[in-house]
């Protein structure tokens, strides 16, 4: 990557907290990463670590109980249309059509439900300039001909790509996806990638993409991060997830599809399965695979013990 | 047969006449009880005759009473005027629910109030209505809003909370304000299932408007069974019950109809 491109995402000394039978459960433990503009980050992690988590402190539905999550070097306050967000369920507005759900945004935007009828002459032209921008859109993930269709009418594949393309009208700063690709058989899975691949190529956007599949992850990314509840320190008891790897991925971006049968790829994924994947082998917090540029940490020095 | 056959699959025409079987038994069963009772007694007017019965339309449906009015027609537009005025305040049950289900604040003012206000007995309030409002339109339209405005907040705002988190932090991604997401974002997904369940407590309502109409009341389908009763009119009371039944039962099938044309959408979650 670029490493001249801004910073965009920064989080620093993140720790979040959960109320847990009357003390607090850690659940992610000193998160420090900085993202660049135009990077796609992967997220990866065994299940219970705290993915999701994470991505809802960026998102911003959930504000850290330490540190700071800043965008463009401002603390994230909540949810707002900087980040787009792409979830696996409940993707979609269910009682609005295809054309509908990608305009919401667009049809908003300077215009408070009062004025929509206060203005009624200026908003209509602005809402007939959103459809035709969102048309075109569609058009080009070849929807074109389900614009006045319902989600429910819709394939799991579809349902997505009408997805993405309503958190990309926004231009958001950043692009979330929760799992996106989870619920999807293999072969609509492998579309969609391309698919992502292809827009994220062309639109140059920064991606910061949630999966619990080593292989999505290592093919779709440019950097790749593991959280894990795997690991051990100078303590006796550790609680809450870190990023226990941070390393850009190598090869070409995007890859072609044929990386997702090379040796190369089986060799990663034996690597990133040790490094936090595998309860049974958990790392030592002096080990931890943080060879990405931008990757950083502060040390708690009671988790770091002596220096060997 | 196929009478207790997990698998069977009756055909349209013997699916019709399984479903009529019942009412036709009824009729029939009715129908003979009658002309037995009228053999032994002519003047029987516990169990009249179709034909009197007939008769007792034609003389509350088409021919003018001491009054000069049509008295069934009075009658339902009485009945039914009050019953509007209810399901016209009942907005505002759905919006209590929509606000209290959407906005925690509120969540928090309303909810004990309303939970506490749904377990009272609505017609143990009848007399303090009758005290308090005097025998108007007035006590009979709040005695049918207290009986179904707490179960219709209620069922609405348990409704907006159902409604996926995820959904309403999609919306503030895509730029919407509170009011935005509350009106255009919840409020349309739940209307079907609100209006379902209102479709359900219309047989609460009548059962209310019928109760307050037979203690204070000059006009309206529930007085006027209740007046006749003092006679023996069955005549007059069973025309009017089935009356009362087909126009609940019509608007019943005309909602049902509405929702399924009005919300295409609903078919699937998303």
């Amino acid at each position: 990557m670029n490493e001249a491109r801004p910073v965009i995402l920064h989080l620093e000394d993140a720790h979040q907290a959960y109320p847990d039978q009357g003390r607090m459960r850690t659940v992610l433990n000193d998160i420090d990463l900085k993202v660049r503009k135009g990077e796609f980050v992967t997220l990866l992690g065994p299940s219970g670590c705290g993915k999701s988590t994470l991505l809802r402190l960026i998102l911003g539905s959930e504000r850290p109980t330490q540190g700071r999550v800043l965008l463009d070097g401002k603390e994230i306050q909540g949810p707002d249309r900087d980040r787009g967000i792409v979830y696996q369920k409940y993707s979609l507005f269910p009682h609005m059509t295809v054309l509908q759900n990608v305009i919401f945004g667009l049809e908003m935007e300077n215009y408070s439900m009062a004025s929509r009828w206060l203005k009624r002459h200026k908003f209509l032209r602005h809402r007939k300039a959103s459809t035709d921008r969102a048309r075109e859109i569609l058009e080009r993930m070849s929807l074109g001909k389900d614009l006045n269709k319902y989600p429910h009418q819709l394939s799991g594949g579809m349902k997505q790509r009408v997805a993405i393309a309503q958190a990309m009208i926004m231009e958001p700063k950043i692009l979330l996806m929760d799992e996106p690709f989870g619920a999807l058989d293999d072969s609509t899975r492998t579309d969609m990638q391309l698919f992502i691949l292809e827009l994220w190529e062309r639109t140059q956007m920064t991606v910061f993409f949630v999966t619990h599949d080593l292989v999505e992850a290592l093919f779709l990314g440019t950097r790749l991060l593991v959280l894990s509840q795997y690991y051990t320190t100078a303590r006796d008891h550790n609680e809450g997830s870190k990023i226990v790897t941070d390393r850009g991925i190598p090869g070409d971006h995007p890859k072609p599809t044929s990386f997702k049968s090379s040796p190369e790829i089986s060799q990663l994924i034996e690597q990133v399965r040790q490094q936090g994947l595998d309860p049974s082998i958990a790392r030592h917090i002096h080990d931890f695979d943080l060879s990405h540029a931008d990757a950083y940490r502060t040390v708690d020095p009671e988790e770091w013990g002596p220096t060997p | 047969m196929g009478l207790f056959n997990l698998n069977a699959r009756p055909g349209r025409k013997t699916a019709w006449a399984l479903s009529s079987m019942l009412f036709l038994l009824c009729i029939i069963g009715y129908g003979v009880t009658a002309h037995i009772r009228h053999q032994e007694n002519p003047d029987d007017n516990v169990v009249p005759t179709f034909s009197e019965m007939w008769d007792g339309i034609q003389r509350t449906a088409f021919e003018p009473d001491r009054n000069d009015e049509l008295r069934l027609w009075v009658d339902s537009l009485a009945s039914a005027k009050r019953l509007g005025y209810s399901l016209a305040l009942l907005s505002l049950a759905i919006l209590l629910g929509l606000y209290m289900g959407v906005f925690p604040y509120l969540e928090h003012i309303f909810l004990r109030f309303v939970l506490f206000f749904d377990k009272i007995p609505a017609l143990a309030l009848l007399p303090i209505l009758f005290i308090v409002f005097g025998l108007g339109e007035i006590s009979k339209i709040a005695l049918i809003l207290l009986g179904v405005f707490p179960t219709i907040a209620l069922d609405t705002y348990l409704r907006a909370k159902a409604i996926p988190r995820e959904q309403i932090m999609k919306g503030l991604t895509l730029g919407a304000s509170d009011f935005e997401i509350t009106y255009r974002i919840v409020l349309p997904q739940i209307m079907p299932g609100v209006l379902d369940t209102i479709r359900l407590n219309f047989k609460a309502m009548i059962l209310f408007l019928i109760a307050g109409e037979s203690l204070a009341a000059s006009v309206g389908l529930g007085y006027r069974i209740f007046v006749v009763r003092r006679y023996v009119a069955m005549d007059i009371i069973i025309p009017y019950v089935i009356w009362m039944s087909l126009l609940a039962f019509a608007a019943d099938v005309l909602l049902r109809i509405w929702i399924k044309k009005r919300y295409r959408w609903v078919g699937g979650e998303s």
